[in-house]
């Protein structure tokens, strides 16, 4: 089975090196799809419906047609003609310039059958709330899942909490709106999406359209954010083809911000309903919640709880989706953990107050992983575990700090990707991967495997990833693409070596299995080749390889755990995060700069989701009431607190994927600090000031 | 954006006349930092846009017996002031609060006075609100956790100026050119409760421009600060805010200005407050009293109460800074 060398013999990998593509993005020579503007450029719009729930009646678009600037109309594009969320695509159009864009969708004229509607949550478990599919209930049949026998679980001598928290919805906000840019030549179609996934969406489309799949070219070389809301192909991207096919010219599509916001994905948000029992021994000893949460039109709003403590002898989680006239939810960083894992940890905390144990020794005791039993004590050291406050909310003046803690988990692995390895005889080296980086760095590690292998520098690498006409990878979601990618890459650069190494031999004097490549050089026998000599060698020929993903170079599931200190400004409720503590661990960290990279970037998206981000439906109109940038609040730099990322390595187990599982903890983290500092549990985020204010009231 | 006819204006003098008589015809544009994005939505569709920036006498601070600031000063001009930092601290610490360096080196002290309330329904072309014409104010059956506790009806926004709570507490007073000339007033009778003006925020004319700012000097004793309250510290409007200018005889308040600011449809003067500092000294009792009166008379809203209670313990942290 394939191996890793030892991390001692090393060169490259688990270091920290600078992404190769950092100097583009920060001049502006990285082009994303937003920036792209070829020659006779049209841009794509979609009318969509200002209704939360209606009927389409008719659409008219003989005005539209009539205007100089619009070059291709389409208005069959809702599948069943009756809206169902402010935002379902009614219309398209290409025009020729964005600042038209509001004078021709004025000109659709839409006849509606406006229907009663149920925007949030509340208003959808009403007795009887609008339904927003007529032929079935808001609230769905149960899913039920659990282990021993409930009933009779909760002992006489129990400790028993009961308590129930709520999650709000975030949405993905990516910096790069969702959006496509679409161009025929010929009979092939070129479409630059932003996209975690170039296949899917080559897939998708050539499905959609009716192509031979090698007729579409799906291309993302930098990718501004996606989150899990862009591993699917959007209408826009069907969309954007048809209008250039009918038209005649390319076009660009990109979402608004607001359909961004409203159209393009979100974590749903979710009721939990608990109560947890501790035995005599301090352990948990059953388990039972209900949960609701919506996915606005669509199901699969499904939240993990119990998580990361799941050995109790009896639990059952009764879940019930329920919809709304909402946009419909995409997958989202770590899919129903940091929901169940903010209701998990409270509880946890609620628990060891009432049998008396300190939270940390709680967890040590009911935590199963061995991995995060040794991670608990690191993260406890670093913030300072014991300057926690005994008696919560103790401290004297309006300003209360406070410690808390929570746990990490994710589970996939990652596997199916191909590469392909092309050496010239001056040396050059390309690889190209059907895989794309969508801002963690993958494409600097495609460079760093390969050059670890040869012996060479990442600068001597030219990694060529983000475009569906290379070898087939997966798409960049959960947390799959490290481990699916680096273990491809090494096996394809392996197979150019032995073939360089044959070459190697001859001239060395030695077998081709005792060559050695290390600092540019091919050694054996006491002697060395330089590598542009070696190169050289090929005459005329290079060499191109294909390798694909081998078992033994990676593997899944993670631990890790968080440790987070806030201040509590009790005459304005203001939360300030002052430090974050993140313990990880990812198995064999190919790029420590990149993988810290990843922790920060979660441990910030979870304090936002601690603090501050709440889409807010308007239950005049149903419609989002914060969609832009103004009044979704998202964490600010000022609110960044000091984050220390702290990895413990398991090279041994290979290679793990880290996007996902810091993005866990967090809420959790805050929350137990919060009660720490003021000894008011606030069990609903965002904790915001109205609220923290509003609990310290009635306390 | 709907097309629209931009003018240079080459004199001051000329700008009545090019505003014309009815509102929404014309729009002026000094830093453009909020009429922009109203321009991009769509919620105003002016036929004519006149940039005053090339007007060299509305540029710049004067220091005199006092100040006299030009509307088209930049708030980081404001912010940076070193006559405005020594003898005017709540105003350097209102310019310093607002938004982000970007717009404070564009915004201007005027558009900050005349800027539009950001309420999400006045804000959205998709809600035909009270505001612009509309048969009802959203906030009152919708979402209002921003919304006005103070001054509210018919219409529940907020004034969003940071700079004008400070300017009233230094009893600033402002001068507006018109067709029939310059008219000087008070800042504080300038703004006007919804109540009085539903559509505007403000005495103007359509075919007013507001030109300078004369703050007057400050007597010997003289304290002042400016706290602020956003829920995003990094780019936020104020959800409350106040500016306190105490004049201090010894340790006696011999006066008090204690202004709101993001509670109410106007700046709103505390009166009570005031009054229940005047001839006091700073005491914890009587910070306490005033900063409970200056909520007097608040009818929070289904989602807003929490601002009553920010708004007094805000006022207590100024007083308390200004005794200190």
């Amino acid at each position: 089975m394939a191996a890793w060398k030892p991390l001692d013999e090393m060169n490259i990998l688990s270091s920290r090196y600078p992404r190769i593509d950092g100097p583009l993005k920060v001049s502006g020579k990285a082009k994303y799809t937003h920036d792209l503007k070829p020659e006779g450029l049209l841009y794509g719009l979609i009318l969509h419906s200002p209704h939360p729930a209606a009927k389409i009646v008719g659409i008219d678009a003989s005005k539209v047609e009539q205007h100089p600037g619009v070059k291709a109309v389409l208005t069959d594009l809702h599948p069943t003609g009756t809206c169902r969320y402010v935002g379902d695509t009614i219309a398209a159009v290409a025009v020729t310039s964005p600042e038209i864009a509001h004078d021709v969708l004025d000109l659709f004229k839409v006849d509606y059958e406006i229907l009663p509607f149920s925007a949030d949550l509340d208003a959808a478990m009403k007795e009887g709330a609008a339904r927003v599919f007529a032929d079935k209930d808001n609230i769905s049949e149960p899913r039920i899942d659990g282990e021993g026998e409930i009933e009779s679980a909760f002992g006489p001598d129990d400790i028993i909490v009961e308590a129930t928290y709520r999650t709000q919805v975030q949405t993905h906000a990516c910096l790069e709106v969702h959006g496509s840019l679409a161009m025929w030549k010929g009979d092939d179609l070129y479409l630059w999406d932003s996209t975690q996934a170039v296949h899917g969406v080559r897939e998708s489309v050539a499905r959609y359209l009716e192509l031979p799949m090698d007729k579409v070219h799906v291309i993302c070389h930098h990718m501004g954010g996606g989150f899990g809301s862009k591993l699917q192909a959007g209408n826009y991207s069907a969309i954007a083809a048809r209008l250039a096919k009918l038209a005649d010219a390319p076009v660009k599509l990109m979402l608004t911000r607001e359909q961004d916001f409203i159209a393009a994905g979100n974590r749903p948000d979710s009721i939990q309903k608990i109560k947890a029992a501790v035995n005599r021994e301090g352990k948990l000893s059953a388990f039972q919640v209900t949960t609701y949460a919506t996915a606005g039109i669509a199901s699969r709003a499904g939240v993990r709880i119990p998580i990361v403590y799941e050995d109790i002898p009896a639990w059952r989680h009764e879940h019930y989706d329920v919809y709304t006239n909402a946009g419909a939810a995409r997958a989202f960083r770590a899919p129903g953990c940091p929901q169940g894992a903010f209701a998990m940890e409270q509880i946890m905390d609620e628990l060891a107050e009432k049998v008396g144990m300190d939270p940390l020794e709680f967890r040590l005791k009911n935590d199963s992983n061995s991995t995060r039993q040794k991670e608990w004590r690191i993260g406890a050291e670093r913030i300072g575990w014991q300057r926690r406050r005994k008696q919560p909310g103790s401290d004297a003046g309006q300003i209360k700090r406070g410690v808390g803690l929570a746990a990490g988990i994710w589970w996939p692995g990652g596997r199916g990707t191909q590469a392909q390895m092309t050496i010239y005889p001056d040396g050059a080296v390309e690889v190209r991967c059907g895989t794309q980086d969508i801002g963690t760095g993958s494409r600097t590690l495609v460079a760093a495997v390969a050059a670890e292998e040869l012996g060479l520098q990442v600068k001597d690498i030219t990694s060529l990833v983000g475009e569906s006409d290379f070898p087939k990878s997966g798409s960049s979601g959960g947390s799959t693409t490290s481990p699916s990618v680096a273990p491809a890459i090494k096996n394809t650069a392996e197979k150019a070596k032995a073939r360089l190494a044959e070459l190697a031999a001859e001239q060395l004097g030695a077998l081709a299995v005792d060559v050695q490549f290390a600092d540019g050089k091919a050694m054996a026998n006491g002697k060395s080749l330089n590598w542009k000599a070696l190169c050289g060698l090929l005459g005329t020929d290079p060499i191109t390889v294909h390798g694909e993903w081998v078992e033994g170079l990676s593997s899944a599931g993670v631990a890790g755990c968080q440790f987070a200190e806030v201040a509590v400004d009790t005459d304005t409720g203001r939360i300030q995060v002052e430090k974050l503590v993140a313990v990880a661990d990812c198995g064999l960290v190919l790029n420590r700069l990149t993988a810290e990279s990843q922790v920060n970037g979660a441990v910030i998206q979870g304090i936002s989701y601690a603090l501050l981000e709440n889409r807010l439906m308007d239950p005049v109109t149903g419609s989002q009431i914060n969609a832009d940038f103004e009044n979704y609040k998202i964490l600010g730099a000022l609110e960044v607190p000091e984050i220390e990322v702290i990895f413990f390595d398991e090279a041994e187990r290979g290679v793990i994927g880290i996007g996902e599982p810091p993005k866990v903890p967090t809420a959790g983290a805050v929350a137990n600090a919060v009660y720490n500092a003021i000894g008011v549990r606030i069990r609903e985020i965002p904790m915001t000031p109205d609220r923290v204010l509003m609990a310290l009231a009635k306390a | 954006m709907v097309n629209f006819e931009y003018i240079d204006a080459k004199s001051l003098g000329d700008v009545p006349d090019l505003l014309g008589k009815r509102w929404g015809e014309s729009e002026i544009l000094a830093g453009g930092t909020d009429l922009l994005d109203r321009l991009k939505e769509r919620l105003d569709t002016p036929k004519r846009v006149i940039n005053i920036k090339g007007l060299k006498e509305l540029h710049g601070i004067q220091n005199g017996d006092g100040l006299k600031i030009g509307t088209l000063t930049t708030i980081a001009e404001l912010a940076a002031d070193e006559r405005v930092h020594k003898s005017y601290p709540v105003l350097a610490e209102a310019a310093a609060s607002i938004a982000t360096p970007q717009l404070r080196n564009m915004g201007t002290v005027g558009g900050n006075l005349c800027q539009r309330p950001r309420c999400w329904y006045y804000r959205g072309l998709e809600y035909k609100c009270l505001k612009k014409g509309g048969a009802k104010c959203y906030a009152a059956e919708g979402l209002n956790k921003y919304n006005a506790i103070l001054g509210g009806g018919p219409s529940f926004i907020v004034h969003p100026s940071d700079s004008a709570p400070a300017l009233i507490a230094l009893g600033a007073k402002i001068e507006l050119l018109s067709a029939d000339g310059k008219e000087e007033m008070p800042l504080d009778e300038f703004f006007e409760l919804p109540i009085d003006n539903l559509r505007r925020e403000n005495v103007m004319n359509p075919n007013e421009i507001l030109t300078t700012i004369t703050v007057p000097k400050q007597p010997n004793g003289t304290r002042s600060t400016y706290l602020k309250f956003r829920e995003k510290q990094s780019l936020d409007f104020a959800i409350s805010s106040v500016a306190a200018v105490l004049q201090l005889q010894g340790s006696t308040v011999k006066s008090a200005r204690i202004v709101l600011g993001g509670v109410a449809p106007i700046p709103w003067r505390a009166e009570a407050a005031e009054a229940a500092l005047t001839g006091k000294t700073l005491t914890a009792a009587n910070i306490a009293a005033a900063a409970k009166a200056s909520t007097d008379g608040a009818d929070p809203m289904t989602q807003n109460a929490y601002k009553v209670m920010l708004t007094q313990n805000l006022v207590k942290r100024a007083l308390e800074k200004l005794a200190g």
